[in-house]
């Protein structure tokens, strides 16, 4: 019922739009905003494709992270996601959410869960921009959440709340690294 | 729902036809009221309600601002030149530019400051720091003009600062990069236990509004942030938020956040009174500038100041406490009863409410965690007064309404957050666009705050308005907070970073405004009170013009005897005693800037003219129908001519 009801709204505005043949960017901007609260409404909706991407848009664009964006829309973090930060997102792959227990990456997606996943994924963002060779100058990083998390240096890898930065990609707005395992808050 | 969303269908096809016949920008609204229109609309020859003083950041400048408009009326300089009013580039103002390194002509200026009585902005003076090379200003609010400049001695950065006592007996002034002092040649690496933080309390006379550093605490060497002053019960107290309490020098992104708490650095500034009397300070010596506009004299003066006065704390018991506060706490608000200071740790997502009576009472009970540099530490436990939980993320500042909210603006989450004082329940949350850094309420951090508008100041505006290059326009967001959804009502651009703001209900200065300066009070020592007082005087290569300005015409406005290699003062009084009729002055080549003269005052521009020749000058202020026959020339001759000096006006 509700794609059908967007369908129709996208048809609509295509067309007035079409008669209008006018100012189309601005009005596409507020169809799009106004109507679903679902919708990112805020600097994530900013529209710009020439500037160096940002941790969000790094993170939609990648195949291997399709969990982790869906939890962040669930948990509505796009946002902060883009914000000037600098952020360093610590960033678990389809897989690494795959090794959690069967049935908690659906139970957190739901909406009653919305606090407990953003928590978790809060949890997977540090206030900072920091390479990987610069995360070993730290003993233990502070998290977006509150808590904090630490870092550990085995055999030469860098280990942060458990996890093994895998990739690293630098971002517009800070760094993401690709890790291993979801990282879950102590308490 | 399916009814909202025909609803929302419905009108959005209106909207969209709507959008046809005009031009579409006010689709760009997003979700506001389709009433907002008409509470920003304040219509033509009317007022605003409220005066709002936006800082310029980077440009130095403080911009003033109705609201609930968003109406741009002035732009005041401060600690930057401003070659459109003449500002630091006349004879007259330079001085207010002096400091210890000499003229400096650009600050970076963050936080306005009203002054208040009772606890409550009374309109008269707005204070503003100078965060790069440390000064205070305070602006005269009849004029609208810099009235006064103080530099401060022993600081490295003048972030926490002017933040006012609830009847101005003190502006503050705390250092953002604690220093050697006195300064001198050491190691960098040398810094823990080397470097001091100084925390200045600079007194303002409470007729003159004069300002003078009366003391100093050298506190240890860590990062001063922000502050506020007291208030009703915690007044005599300035609470000051450090971060650095690692006392690092370099890579401060990760050595100043390796403590879970620094502090809030609470200075009973009552007992300072007591012993500066009791003569518990020390004299040390110290260069810094202090400038005055004379407002007769229509001229400024800088007086360099050799000496301060500083107190110790570990020679002074119960001056200063710290009070443990998580995460690199940035603003500390105090809230309209004076009892709770809110801290808001940046890197934390909750708000620490430090309780002021539990802060007495550990006092009292020396219910201490230990001491730093000889300055006791609190209990933490035994001062909270209560924890906003999960407010949001990269909290920053605090400000309140009449109704016993507080609003928090949250960097990261780019939203403002309003709770309850008390149960830190939270009431609402609203995103802005983007990047929030202060907010602002009229008298958000007065004891009797305006609970009408709140206005976000945000550094990131990407998509809200046109497009202009790489650089954009920060913005003013405008909230109507009378209901128990804060609403957005305007989008406005400003000058610079809008950084801090403040806001003051509109009769609390409107009738005060000036309308001319007084010829007759006219003491400037080259003023012309009238036509017949002009003259032109060589004294060596130095030739003082002695000039008028009146609609329309310049006396004189034909100058001969001018030579090459002269160093040539145009001294010009507006003679016009008549609101609103400015007159400007420029002179072809001249390497300052324009004059922008009051009327009734008198302002003065040197020219140093290189090549001979026949030079016309001119009225730069659209003045009058006559306006364009307000000129006139200047005969330059060679060095060694013998053209005598002679002026006229329609000979």
């Amino acid at each position: 019922m509700k794609t059908a009801f967007r369908t129709m709204l996208t048809m609509l505005i295509g067309v007035t739009l079409f008669a209008c043949n006018q100012n189309s960017k601005g009005a596409t901007a507020k169809g799009a905003t106004t109507e679903e609260s679902s919708q990112p409404q805020g600097q994530a909706a900013v529209k710009d494709d020439v500037s160096n991407p940002n941790v969000l848009q790094i993170a939609i664009g990648s195949a291997s992270h399709t969990t982790l964006v869906a939890a962040v829309q669930a948990a509505s973090l796009e946002n902060a996601l883009v914000n000037a930060g600098p952020l360093t997102v610590f960033a678990p792959t389809n897989e690494a959410f795959a090794k959690l227990p069967a049935g908690t990456v659906e139970d957190l997606l739901k909406p009653e869960n919305k606090a407990a996943l953003a928590n978790i994924l809060k949890y997977h963002v540090t206030p900072g921009n920091y390479s990987k060779e610069f995360l070993m100058k730290f003993k233990k990083l502070g998290q977006a959440n509150n808590g904090s998390v630490e870092v550990e240096i085995k055999g030469g890898e860098i280990y942060v709340g458990g996890a093994k930065i895998i990739a690293s990609i630098p971002a517009s707005n800070g760094i993401i690294h690709v890790v291993d395992q979801v990282m879950l808050p102590k308490e | 729902m399916k009814t909202v969303q025909k609803f929302t269908l419905l009108s959005l096809i209106v909207l969209f036809a709507a959008g046809c016949n005009k031009n579409a920008n006010t689709a760009n609204d997003g979700a506001l009221g389709s009433d907002a229109a008409s509470r920003v609309y304040v219509k033509p020859g009317s007022y605003d309600e409220f005066y709002a003083f936006l800082s310029g950041g980077f440009s130095g400048q403080i911009s003033v601002y109705g609201l609930p408009s968003g109406r741009l009326f002035r732009v005041i300089p401060i600690f930057s030149v401003d070659p459109e009013k003449g500002y630091g580039f006349n004879e007259e103002t330079k001085p207010m530019l002096n400091t210890s390194h000499g003229i400096v002509p650009w600050d970076d200026a963050h936080h306005p400051e009203l002054s208040q009585t009772n606890g409550e902005t009374d309109g008269r003076w707005i204070f503003i720091n100078g965060n790069n090379t440390p000064r205070i200003a305070r602006v005269d609010l009849t004029t609208f003009e810099t009235a006064e400049i103080i530099e401060i001695p022993n600081s490295g950065g003048n972030h926490s600062s002017p933040f006012t006592t609830q009847n101005t007996e003190y502006v503050v002034a705390g250092t953002r990069f604690s220093v050697p002092i006195p300064q001198k040649d050491i190691p960098i690496k040398d810094y823990k236990g080397n470097f001091k933080g100084a925390l200045s309390f600079i007194k303002v006379n409470p007729e003159t509004g004069n300002m003078n550093v009366e003391f100093q605490v050298l506190m240890p060497g860590f990062d001063y942030d922000l502050a506020h002053s007291g208030k009703g019960k915690s007044d005599g107290w300035t609470f000051f938020t450090t971060y650095n309490t690692e006392e690092g020098n370099s890579l401060l992104e990760v050595n100043a956040s390796q403590n879970d708490k620094d502090f809030i650095a609470a200075i009973n500034w009552k007992k300072a009174e007591e012993y500066i009397k009791a003569g518990k300070f020390r004299e040390i010596p110290a260069n810094y500038a202090h400038n005055v506009y004379d407002d007769k004299k229509h001229s400024a003066t800088s007086t360099m100041i050799k000496t301060v006065r500083v107190l110790i704390p570990e020679e002074c018991p119960g001056l200063v406490y710290f009070l443990p506060t998580p995460k690199s706490p940035h603003g500390v608000d105090v809230d309209p009863t004076g009892e709770y200071i809110v801290g808001n740790g940046k890197l934390s997502t909750d708000l620490t409410v430090h309780a002021f009576s539990k802060v007495l009472k550990a006092i009292e009970d020396k219910n201490f965690d230990g001491e730093a540099y000889g300055i006791p530490i609190l209990k933490m436990d035994a001062i909270v007064g209560g924890v906003v939980k999960d407010a949001g993320l990269g909290p920053l500042h605090t400000e309140f309404d009449n109704q016993g909210n507080g609003y928090t603006s949250m960097f990261i989450s780019s939203e403002v957050v309003k709770w309850k004082v008390g149960t830190w329940e939270i009431l609402d949350r609203v995103p802005t666009y983007y990047s929030i850094g202060h907010l602002m309420i009229p008298g958000g951090d007065s004891q009797k705050p305006d609970g009408k508008y709140m206005v976000a100041l945000n550094k990131i505006t990407k998509d809200r308005f046109l497009p202009t290059g790489p650089e954009l326009t920060q913005s003013a967001q405008l909230f109507d907070i009378t209901g128990n959804k804060m609403e957005l009502l305007l989008d406005f651009p400003t000058i610079g970073e809008p950084h801090y703001a403040q806001g003051i209900a509109a009769s609390k200065i409107q009738s005060k405004s000036l309308k001319y300066y007084p010829l007759a009070e006219n003491e400037h020592p080259f003023a012309a009170k009238a036509e017949k007082d002009t003259k032109v005087e060589r004294e060596g290569n130095n030739v003082h013009i002695y000039m008028t300005t009146i609609r329309s015409h310049f006396a004189p406005d034909n100058i001969e005897g001018i030579k090459v290699g002269d160093k040539v003062y145009f001294h010009v009084t507006n003679l016009e005693q008549d609101w609103d009729v400015p007159h400007g002055f420029s002179v072809m080549g001249a390497q300052n800037a324009e004059l922008l003269i009051m009327p009734g005052q008198t302002e003065t521009l040197v020219w140093e003219p290189k090549q001979e020749g026949v030079i016309p000058f001119y009225c730069t202020d659209f003045c009058s129908a006559l306006h364009q026959e307000m000129q006139g020339y200047l005969r330059v001759s060679a060095k060694n001519s013998n053209v005598p000096i002679k002026w006229s006006l329609g000979e």
